[in-house]
C-alpha cells in the first residue's frame, strides 16, 4: 500500500494514501471533535467541528475530507483553531433548543458532549432560533427540528446508504432545515421506519414514537400482559447500563422483565424458530412445485416496506410467513390464551425489538390473526433500557434468569442467530438440510453467510440439491442485489434480506453508539459475536428440535405451512405508491 | 453583396431594452419605409454600449452620433433629419459628444476616453444573432489557429504568456488552471463557462453574453482543445433570458456552421457547448457548488481539494472560468500573448470589465486598463459624484468585497492592490458612494444579502451571518454596545476561517472593511447613538427649524401619520412620538425647513 508522509503538530505520520487528516491525526493519537462525520456514512466537511490548520492553507481545513498529500503539515491545537471550532460550536448552540435536561439523548448527545469537550460556558452569538412544529405522525420515527444541528447524517444515511432518500435539506441559509418534500410528514411519505436516521443522529433531532407509557398502563391494568424480546436486544441492551458492548445479557435482561411485571416472558426465538419451519417450508414447497423464486424473507419489515414501495414487482417473492414477533403474538393470543385459559381479548402483548420499522408493523391491519392485533405494543431497545432505569432496578446487579414455560426456557440457537445479518439464511439451511435429506447435520456452522459484506452469495450443497443463496444487509445493498436478479445477473434461490445494515444487531433501535467510538470499533460486528456465542453454547441449534415447536405443531397447528398455521402465521403484501 | 449607406445601431442589451430599445427597432423599419429608406440603411440590434444611463442608445454611422434616450417619438425626427436630410438631431445626441457645430467621436468623450474595450469589443458593434458578424470581426479565426497551427501546450503557453487571470473574483492564473486540467488523466473531461454573474448590480457578464456570445463559445472550445475536453456547459442564470436566447442562437449556429460538433475544422476535434439554467441562488456562481448544479443536486459546495482540475463535474477534471475570462481568450489568440501582456500592470494584465452604479454621473459598464485609478474611474470615466456631493467610498467586489475609503482613491484597480486594502476585484460591481451613505447600513446591506444567499450548508456561513447581520442591526438601531463591535470583529474572523466555501469565507468582507476604514461611524452608532450620514432610521428625529419655517402647512397635509401640527403662518411642530420618520415633510418642504437630527 503507499503511504503517505506528514506531519501532525509536528510529528511525523505516516498513512495509507486515500487517508484523511482526521484518519492521520487519530493514528497519531490525536483527537480532532467532530460531527457531521461518520465512518461510512457521511463525510460533508459541513459542520466544520473539525477545522485544522494546513500550512500554507488560506483558512481552515475540515480534517474529515481534507486528504493527505505527501509533505503537508497540519496543526490541530492552534489558538486560531481551538477559537473557532469553539465559535462554530457557539453559533450551532445558539440556535439549538438547549432543552438538555429533557432530550431523549441527555448524556448520550455528541452535541453536548463537544460544549463539555471544548469548555463552551456561555453562548456569546444569541439571536433569533428557528422553531418548528414536531413531526410525530410516523409510528416510528418522531423528529424534532428544533435540536437538529443540520449535520445531515440522517440525509446521508438515508439517501446514500438506505437508497430510501425520503429526507434532504431544504430551504437555504439560516432557514435550512432536513424535512420531506411537499413538506410533508414522515409518516406520509415512502419512509421504511428503519430508524437508522435515529442511530446516527448525533442529538436529540429524531427519537422513536415511543410507547413506554403504554405498557406501563397496560401494566397497571388487569390485563394478562405477555413480553417477548427480540435476540438482537440481548446483544446490546447491557451497554445501556455501562457494560462493555457484545456482552450477552439475556438471563438479567430475563431478570429485568420479570421485576418490571410482565406476567410472562417470552423469547422471540420461538418465533423464529416457528419463522424456520414456515419459510423453510415455503421454501421446499417453491423450490419443489415450481414456486417463484427466489424466495426472499419477509422477518424485516423496514425490508417489507421498501420492497412493497421500490420493488412491488418483487411481491410474489416475498415469503408469506409474519416476521418471527408477529407470528409468536398470533400464538400467545390463540394457542397460548387457549392452554392458559385467558380471553385473548384479556392478553396485551408486548415486543421488545431492535428496531422501529417493527412499531409500524404491529399496526398493519392483516397482523390480527385473532381479531386484535397480533402484538399491541412495540417498545425498543432503548424504551426497555429507559423502563428498566424509571423502576429502579439495578440491571448489573441482577441475578441470571431464564425465560417462562412454555415457548421460552428452550430456544434453539437458530433463533438467537436472527440477530445478525446472514443469521436467518444459516438458521433455515440448518432446518431445510435435514428437511431435504432427512439425515441429521453435524456440522451447522454456516460461515458463507456470516460476516459483514454488503451482498454475500453462497452456494450450499444438501444432499444432491444445490441451494443457491444470497444475503443483503441494508437496503442499498438489497436494491443492488435485486437489481441484479431483476437483469438475470444473479441467480439465486433463496434470499435473505435485513433493512439494516449488520443485521438487527445494528437496528435502529438499538442502543446508540457514537460517531467517536464507531470511528474504531465495528459496532455490528462486536454486537454479534455475543449472538454467536450464544448459539454456540445452546444445546439445540436447529429450530425444528425445539421441544416446544414439536409440540405446537402435534397439540394445535398440525403441519408446517398447513391450513391453522396458514391462518395464523402467514399474510400479504400491497403495493405502496412512491408519494 | 447588399451595400447600404447608413447603419443605425440600437442597443439591444438588457438596460436599454427595458427602456424600450425594441420598439425603437420597429419603429425605425416602419419609418425606413415610409421615407423610402429601406433599402439605403441598415438597422441593426446589437449588445450594450456601456453608457445605461443613457439608454435606449441608438448610434447612427458612418457619422457615429450617438442618440441617447431616444423615445418612439423621436425615431421619425432622426430618420427625417439624419438619415433623410443629413442633418444630425443635436437635441438628442449625447450632449457631452456635442462640440459646437459637430461632434466629436465617441472615443473622445471622457466616459470612453480612459476605456479600452477589449473583452467588450465587439458588444455594441456587431449583432450578436448573427454569426457571419462575428465572423467578419475574426470571430472563430483564434480557434482555427489553435486547432490547426498548435499544440494544447503551445496553446496553453499562450495563455499563460498573456498573464490572463480569473475575472471571476479569485484572480486565479487561467493558464496555469488550464494546465492543472490538461495533467489530469483522464478519458473525459469537461469545460465549463461560469454565467451565474450574481453580485448585486453586477452585468458585465451578462453584456458580454447578449452582446457577443459567440466569442465565449469560441473561447470555450479553444479550451477544449487544450485540456482535452470534448464537452462544455454554460452555467447560466435564467434570470438572463435575453442572454440565454442568444447564446442558444449562438450554439444553434455555430453548430450549423460546423464550428461546433464534430470534426472542428476537419482537425478531428469535436467540441459541443450545452446551456444549464441556474435557478438564480448566488451561491451557484462557487465552482463546486455551481458543477453541483448541474449534475442535478442542490446546489452546494464540496469540499476542496479535490479540486475540479482533478474531480470537478461528475468527478472528472473540469476547468470553469466566467464569462469575461473567456471573452478575453479569442482576442489573445489573434493578438498575441505579448499584446496582451502589454496591457495593464505587472501582475495584473489587460482589462477588466466593471459595473459602475450608485452615487456616480454617468452608471453603466466600463472596460478599463488593470491599473487605472479609482480616481480615473469615479471622476473621468463616471463623471463624479452628482449634486456636488462628495465622495465617501466606493466598494467593489460586491458582497465578497470591501469598501475603499476617500483617502485611498488613487489606488490603482488591480487584483493585489485591492487585496492589500482589504478589498478584492470581485467580478466587477463598483459601488460609488457619497457622504449621505451610512458605511453601517452599506455593510448591513451586504450582510443582508449573503444571509439570504447563504446555502445553508456549513454552520459558520449559515448561522454566522446571521449573528453578524443581527449585530448590525442592533448597532444601527442605536442598540449596540463597544463589545458588540468587538463581538462583531472576532465572529467575522470566525466566519472567514472557519467556512467551507468562498462565500462564506469572503461574506464578513464588508463589515471588516467597513471597520477598518470607517469604525468611527460604528463608535457614533454606538456611542453617541448617531447615525452621521443620517441614514439609520432609529437614529434620528425630523424636526422644524421654526425660524425657516413659513408655516404653509404643506408638510403637514403630507405627513401620512398625522404627526405634524401648528397654525398657518406660524413655526409647525413634528410630534416624534407618532412620526414614522418617512422623510415625506422633508421632500415637501420649500423651505428646508425640515432637518433630520
Amino acid at each position: 500500500m503507499d503511504m503517505v508522509n506528514l506531519k501532525i503538530n509536528g510529528q511525523p505520520v505516516s498513512v495509507p494514501a486515500g487517508s484523511t487528516v482526521l484518519e492521520a491525526a487519530r493514528a497519531a493519537g490525536i483527537e480532532i471533535p467532530t460531527l457531521c462525520y461518520l465512518k461510512d456514512v457521511s463525510q460533508t466537511g459541513s459542520c466544520r467541528m473539525c477545522l485544522v490548520e494546513i500550512k500554507g492553507g488560506r483558512a481552515l481545513q475540515a480534517a474529515c475530507v481534507y486528504p493527505v498529500a505527501e509533505g503537508i503539515e497540519v496543526q490541530t491545537n492552534t489558538p486560531t483553531v481551538r477559537e473557532a471550532r469553539k465559535a462554530v460550536l457557539e453559533l450551532m448552540l445558539s440556535n439549538h433548543d438547549r432543552k438538555c435536561l429533557t432530550c431523549p439523548r441527555n448524556r448520550n448527545c455528541e452535541l453536548q458532549a463537544l460544549s463539555d469537550e471544548l469548555g463552551v460556558s456561555d453562548i456569546p452569538y444569541e439571536g433569533e432560533r428557528n422553531e418548528y412544529a414536531i413531526d410525530d405522525i410516523s409510528p416510528s420515527i418522531v423528529r424534532d427540528n428544533n435540536k437538529c444541528i443540520l449535520c445531515r447524517r440522517c440525509v446521508n444515511v438515508c439517501k446514500n446508504v438506505q437508497t430510501v432518500g425520503v429526507i434532504d435539506t431544504m430551504e437555504r441559509g439560516f432557514k435550512t432545515k432536513v424535512g420531506c418534500a411537499f413538506e410533508a410528514s414522515l409518516g406520509e411519505v415512502d419512509c421504511v421506519n428503519c430508524g437508522q436516521c435515529i442511530a446516527v443522529c448525533p442529538v436529540g433531532a429524531l427519537r422513536e414514537k415511543s410507547s413506554v407509557k403504554d405498557v406501563w398502563d397496560a401494566l397497571a391494568s388487569d390485563k394478562h400482559v405477555v413480553v417477548q424480546t427480540a435476540p438482537a436486544v440481548r446483544a446490546a441492551i447491557g451497554e445501556e447500563f455501562g457494560l462493555p458492548m457484545g456482552e450477552p445479557v439475556t438471563g438479567k435482561m430475563a431478570a429485568a422483565l420479570r421485576r418490571l411485571g410482565f406476567d410472562k416472558v417470552f423469547d422471540t426465538d420461538f418465533g423464529a424458530d416457528l419463522t424456520i419451519m414456515e419459510e423453510g417450508t415455503e421454501l421446499i414447497h417453491r423450490m419443489q412445485n415450481g414456486g417463484v423464486l427466489p424466495m426472499i424473507t419477509s422477518c424485516s419489515p423496514g425490508w417489507v416496506k421498501f420492497c412493497e414501495h421500490n420493488f412491488p414487482d418483487f411481491i410474489p417473492n416475498l415469503s408469506s410467513c409474519k416476521s418471527p414477533h408477529e407470528m409468536f403474538g398470533a400464538i400467545i393470543k390463540s394457542y397460548y390464551a387457549e392452554k392458559a385459559g385467558i380471553d385473548p381479548k384479556n392478553i396485551y402483548t408486548v415486543s421488545v425489538m431492535p428496531c422501529t420499522a417493527k412499531k409500524f408493523e404491529a399496526q398493519r391491519d392483516e397482523l390480527a390473526a385473532t381479531g386484535t392485533p397480533d402484538v399491541d405494543a412495540v417498545i425498543t431497545t432503548r424504551e426497555l433500557a429507559q423502563m428498566i432505569k424509571q423502576s429502579g432496578i439495578q440491571f448489573a446487579k441482577l441475578p441470571d434468569e431464564v425465560f417462562d414455560s412454555p415457548f421460552g426456557d428452550e430456544a434453539s440457537g437458530a433463533g438467537v442467530i436472527f440477530g445478525a445479518t446472514g443469521g436467518v439464511m444459516e438458521a433455515a439451511l440448518r432446518t431445510v438440510a435435514e428437511v431435504l435429506t432427512g439425515e441429521s447435520i453435524e456440522h451447522v456452522d454456516y460461515e458463507a453467510v456470516r460476516g459483514l459484506e454488503g451482498v454475500k452469495i453462497a452456494s450450499v450443497q444438501i444432499g444432491d440439491k444445490t441451494v443457491r443463496a444470497a444475503v443483503a444487509h441494508g437496503l442499498g445493498n438489497a436494491r443492488k442485489l435485486l437489481n441484479s436478479v431483476r437483469s438475470g445477473e444473479t441467480q439465486v434461490d433463496f434470499i435473505e434480506i435485513m433493512a439494516c445494515p449488520g443485521g438487527c444487531v445494528t437496528g435502529g433501535g438499538q442502543p446508540i453508539v457514537s460517531s467517536r467510538i464507531k470511528m474504531d470499533v465495528n459496532v455490528s460486528a462486536e454486537r454479534a459475536k455475543a449472538i454467536y456465542a450464544e448459539d454456540k453454547a445452546l444445546k439445540i441449534r436447529k429450530s425444528h428440535e425445539n421441544p416446544y415447536i414439536k409440540q405446537l405443531y402435534s397439540e394445535y397447528l398440525g403441519e408446517p405451512g398447513g391450513h391453522k398455521a396458514h391462518e395464523l402465521l402467514h399474510t400479504h403484501y400491497v403495493a405502496r405508491p412512491k408519494y | 453583396m447588399e451595400l447600404v449607406r447608413s447603419h443605425v445601431l440600437i442597443c439591444g442589451g438588457t438596460g436599454c431594452t427595458s427602456s424600450g430599445s425594441e420598439v425603437l427597432h420597429e419603429e425605425f423599419d416602419e419609418m425606413l419605409v415610409k421615407y423610402g429608406l429601406d433599402k439605403e440603411v441598415k438597422v441593426i440590434k446589437t449588445g450594450c454600449f456601456g453608457l445605461c444611463a443613457l439608454g435606449p442608445v441608438v448610434v447612427v454611422y458612418p457619422e457615429g452620433a450617438f442618440y441617447s434616450r431616444v423615445k418612439k417619438e423621436d425615431v421619425e425626427e432622426i430618420v427625417q433629419e439624419h438619415l433623410l436630410k443629413g442633418r444630425i438631431v443635436k437635441r438628442l445626441v449625447y450632449d457631452e459628444t456635442v462640440e459646437q457645430n459637430d461632434i466629436k467621436s465617441l472615443n473622445d468623450v471622457n466616459f470612453y476616453k480612459k476605456q479600452q474595450r477589449v473583452a467588450l469589443r465587439n458588444c455594441g458593434v456587431i449583432n450578436p444573432e448573427n454569426i457571419e458578424e462575428y465572423i467578419a470581426v475574426d470571430g472563430y479565426q483564434a480557434l482555427g489557429k489553435v486547432l490547426t497551427e498548435m499544440t494544447p501546450e503551445e496553446v496553453i503557453d499562450t495563455v499563460k504568456k498573456s498573464g490572463l487571470r480569473g475575472r471571476g473574483g479569485g484572480g486565479f492564473p487561467t493558464g496555469t488552471k488550464w494546465d492543472f486540467a490538461r495533467k489530469s488523466v483522464n478519458e473525459q473531461k469537461y469545460v465549463c463557462c461560469n454565467a451565474d454573474e450574481g453580485d448585486p448590480g453586477a452585468f458585465m457578464d451578462r453584456s458580454v453574453l447578449e452582446g457577443d456570445p459567440h466569442s465565449v463559445l469560441e473561447a470555450m472550445a479553444i479550451a477544449g482543445y487544450a485540456i482535452g475536453a470534448n464537452q462544455g456547459y454554460i452555467y447560466i442564470r435564467a434570470e438572463y433570458p435575453i442572454a440565454v436566447r442568444r447564446l442558444q442562437i449562438a450554439i444553434d449556429q455555430a453548430k450549423e456552421y460546423g464550428l461546433l460538433g464534430k470534426n472542428i475544422f476537419d482537425t478531428g476535434f469535436d467540441f459541443d457547448i450545452e446551456l444549464r439554467l441556474g435557478a438564480g441562488a448566488f451561491v451557484c456562481g462557487e465552482e463546486t457548488a455551481l458543477m453541483t448544479s448541474i449534475e442535478g443536486h442542490r446546489g452546494e459546495p464540496r469540499p476542496r481539494p479535490p479540486f475540479p482540475a482533478v474531480k470537478g463535474l461528475w468527478e472528472k477534471p473540469t476547468i470553469l472560468n466566467n464569462v469575461e475570462t473567456y471573452a478575453n481568450i479569442p482576442v489573445i489568440f489573434n493578438k498575441g500573448a505579448d499584446w496582451f501582456a502589454s496591457i495593464g500592470t505587472e501582475k495584473s494584465k489587460g482589462t477588466k470589465v466593471f459595473a459602475l452604479g450608485g452615487k456616480i454621473n454617468n452608471t453603466g459598464l466600463v472596460e478599463i486598463p488593470m491599473g487605472t485609478t479609482l480616481r480615473e474611474i469615479v471622476e473621468e470615466i463616471g463623471g463624479g459624484v452628482p449634486n456636488g456631493k462628495k465622495f465617501k467610498a466606493a466598494q467593489t467586489g460586491g458582497p465578497s468585497g470591501g469598501c475603499i475609503p476617500a483617502s485611498l482613491i488613487d489606488t490603482p484597480i488591480d487584483y493585489d492592490s485591492l487585496i492589500s486594502i482589504g478589498s478584492m476585484m470581485g467580478s466587477g460591481g463598483l459601488i460609488v458612494m457619497d457622504e449621505d451613505n451610512c458605511m453601517v447600513d452599506i455593510a448591513k446591506f451586504f450582510l443582508e444579502f449573503t444571509v439570504d444567499e447563504s446555502c445553508g450548508k456549513c454552520t459558520p456561513c449559515r448561522i454566522g451571518t446571521k449573528r453578524l447581520l443581527e449585530i448590525l442591526d442592533k448597532i444601527t438601531k442605536g442598540q449596540g454596545t463597544l463589545e458588540d463591535i468587538d463581538r462583531l470583529e472576532a465572529l467575522c474572523y470566525h466566519i472567514k476561517n472557519a467556512s467551507l466555501c468562498g462565500l462564506g469565507q469572503t461574506a464578513p468582507n464588508p463589515v471588516l472593511s467597513t471597520l477598518r476604514y470607517f469604525r468611527d461611524e460604528y463608535e457614533a452608532h454606538v456611542v453617541e447613538k448617531r447615525c452621521p450620514a443620517g441614514v439609520c432610521k432609529a437614529l434620528l428625529s425630523y424636526v422644524i427649524d421654526p425660524e425657516k419655517c413659513k408655516g404653509c402647512s404643506a408638510c403637514s397635509r403630507k405627513c401620512p401619520v398625522g404627526a405634524i401640527s401648528g397654525e398657518i403662518k406660524k413655526p409647525f411642530v413634528i410630534d416624534t412620538t407618532k412620526c414614522i420618520k418617512c422623510g415625506v415633510c422633508m421632500e415637501t418642504c420649500k423651505f428646508g425647513a425640515v432637518v433630520k437630527k
